[in-house]
């Protein structure tokens, strides 16, 4: 049943948000211009600079449109988690427990905005350019490399959406709690993990799997020693960690709803 | 308010880190900056960010759109300073909870560069308000918007995007291109949170400084208040 209920709602929304084409365009470069506003950082940094921690510009243009491009496909499909506090507060998380579907997939496609699609389309158009521009030993293996990266980054990204969500299920209003490691998670894998004092890396790069967004693989492909010392296959185990990331973020959220009491309204 | 606390610190955090790196990166100083006027730029962008509220609530155009406005404007009052009396009331409150405490952070935890002079606090003080002045009159602009575009939520949005980076929060403007300084210079938005860290950090003559966001403090709250005459002769009532 699954199957033809989920197209059928996103065909739905979708078409909904067409309708509507100049609001829709003004909205879609809106979010492209989002996106760019952390390169318009990194651009005016290297007029002073010639390296950030040891990466020159287009290599850190790489690691930021990894990360941007991860980030706006998880904004597209968990962003909507960050409306469960009002699901949450009014009871209306009830409706989804009474439906016979799960009620994580019955949130991420409850109000997808394809607007967010601009923040991605930002970040691919920066992708290609940094891909043509930075030094790459091409090989088969580092081509899928370079495509899994967004799409194992995504991943990690909706694990850490969900897992930061759950708190909202002890603490209502626990969305700037979440936010914080949502949105700080995409400005820190922006840049390269090395810049970060010790304790602010362990929390955000390894126990917040940030680092296996767009670091180790961007080393991996530009077969560069990593300067924290970890050896060069770790770049290629980003759609490993996804993966426990994800299965991490499954039993989280299975959990925190065992633990939802409804607002008795 | 702790949630609120948790996401600017770790901010703030992620900022000064990379600021650190690229000085680092430039032999330890970039335009007037080291790394302690760079964590001192860094936490009092944290607090001035909630006390000028950059990013406020578009609650105004809101009630345009849906018409509640016409309450607002019988009412025995001036709508704008209205609203900025409690705009200024709002300030006092975020002095406490917002200016302050990302301050201390700074001053207590990380490098902190305190000002050469001990008139330089109250200067401070007087650039941030002025600065808490100007932005209202700038978000007032924003929201008047909607008299005529009814729907301003482009321009809201606009406005949101490009604030922090136009006004000096995200990157100090010294480390801008020097074709870009001069032109943000002359726009009102380094009045909203640079021209105060300047005023702090002794960067600039403080006269010239406090000058410069009193013009626009005044210029913007006088368009602010002719946009304001004008969207009033626009409105219509519908039946009542």
């Amino acid at each position: 049943m699954a199957d033809v209920i989920y197209p059928r709602l996103i065909g739905a929304r979708l078409r909904s948000q067409m309708s509507y084409r100049a609001s829709f365009a003004m909205d879609f470069v809106t979010q492209v211009i989002a996106q760019w506003y952390e390169l318009i950082v990194i651009l005016i940094l290297f007029t002073q600079i010639n390296a950030l921690g040891g990466f020159t510009r287009n290599e850190v243009l790489l690691m930021y449109a990894f990360a941007g491009a991860a980030f706006g496909v998880a904004d597209l499909f968990a962003g909507q988690l960050d409306n469960l506090p009002t699901y949450i507060r009014t009871g209306s998380f009830d409706v989804l427990l009474m439906r016979p579907l799960g009620t994580l997939p019955q949130i991420m496609c409850s109000d997808i905005r394809l607007r967010r699609i601009g923040r991605i389309t930002g970040a691919l158009a920066v992708m290609i350019y940094a891909l043509t521009h930075v030094p790459i030993e091409w090989t088969p293996a580092k081509v899928v490399l370079a495509i899994a990266t967004p799409i194992a980054g995504s991943v990690i990204y909706s694990s850490v959406w969900v897992v930061a969500c759950s708190v909202c299920f002890w603490i209502v209003e626990g969305r700037e709690f979440a936010n914080a490691v949502t949105y700080g998670s995409n400005a820190f894998t922006s840049y390269p993990i090395n810049v970060y004092s010790r304790p602010l890396r362990w929390v955000m790069a390894f126990i917040v799997p940030g680092a296996f967004v767009a670091y180790y693989p961007s080393l991996a492909l530009l077969g560069k020693q990593d300067p924290l010392g970890l050896p060069g296959w770790v770049g290629w185990t980003s759609p490993l960690v996804a993966a426990l990331a994800a299965v991490v973020a499954g039993l989280v959220w299975r959990f925190a709803v065992r633990h939802y009491r409804g607002t008795g309204s | 308010m702790l949630a609120g606390m948790t996401t600017n610190v770790v901010f703030g955090l992620l900022r000064v880190a990379i600021l650190v790196a690229a000085l680092k990166a430039a032999n330890g100083e970039i335009a007037d900056y080291d790394i302690a006027a760079a964590n001192t730029y860094v936490w009092i962008g944290q607090g001035l960010l909630g006390f000028v509220l950059l990013w406020g609530t578009n609650e105004l155009a809101e009630r345009v759109r849906s018409g509640d406005v016409v309450v607002d404007l019988y009412r025995p009052w001036h709508l704008q300073g209205a609203l900025l009396a409690e705009d200024v009331g709002r300030g006092g409150y975020a002095f406490l909870t917002r200016l302050a405490p990302p301050m201390l952070l700074g001053m207590l935890v990380f490098p902190f560069q305190f000002p050469a002079s001990p008139y330089q606090w109250p200067l401070f003080l007087v650039s941030a308000v002025i600065a808490l002045v100007t932005c209202f009159g700038c978000r007032f602009l924003v929201e008047v918007s909607a008299f005529w575009l009814l729907d301003n939520r482009g321009l809201y949005g606009f406005w949101n995007i490009s604030s922090g980076l136009l006004c000096g929060l995200t990157v100090p403007i010294a480390f801008f291109p020097e074709w870009a300084r001069e032109a943000l210079w002359m726009t009102p938005f380094p009045a909203l949170v640079q021209a105060p860290i300047d005023v702090f950090l002794g960067h600039g003559s403080v006269v010239k400084l406090l000058l410069y966001q009193l013009f626009w403090a005044a210029v913007v709250l006088a368009l602010g208040h002719l946009a304001l005459q004008r969207a009033v002769r626009k409105v219509v009532l519908q039946g009542g």
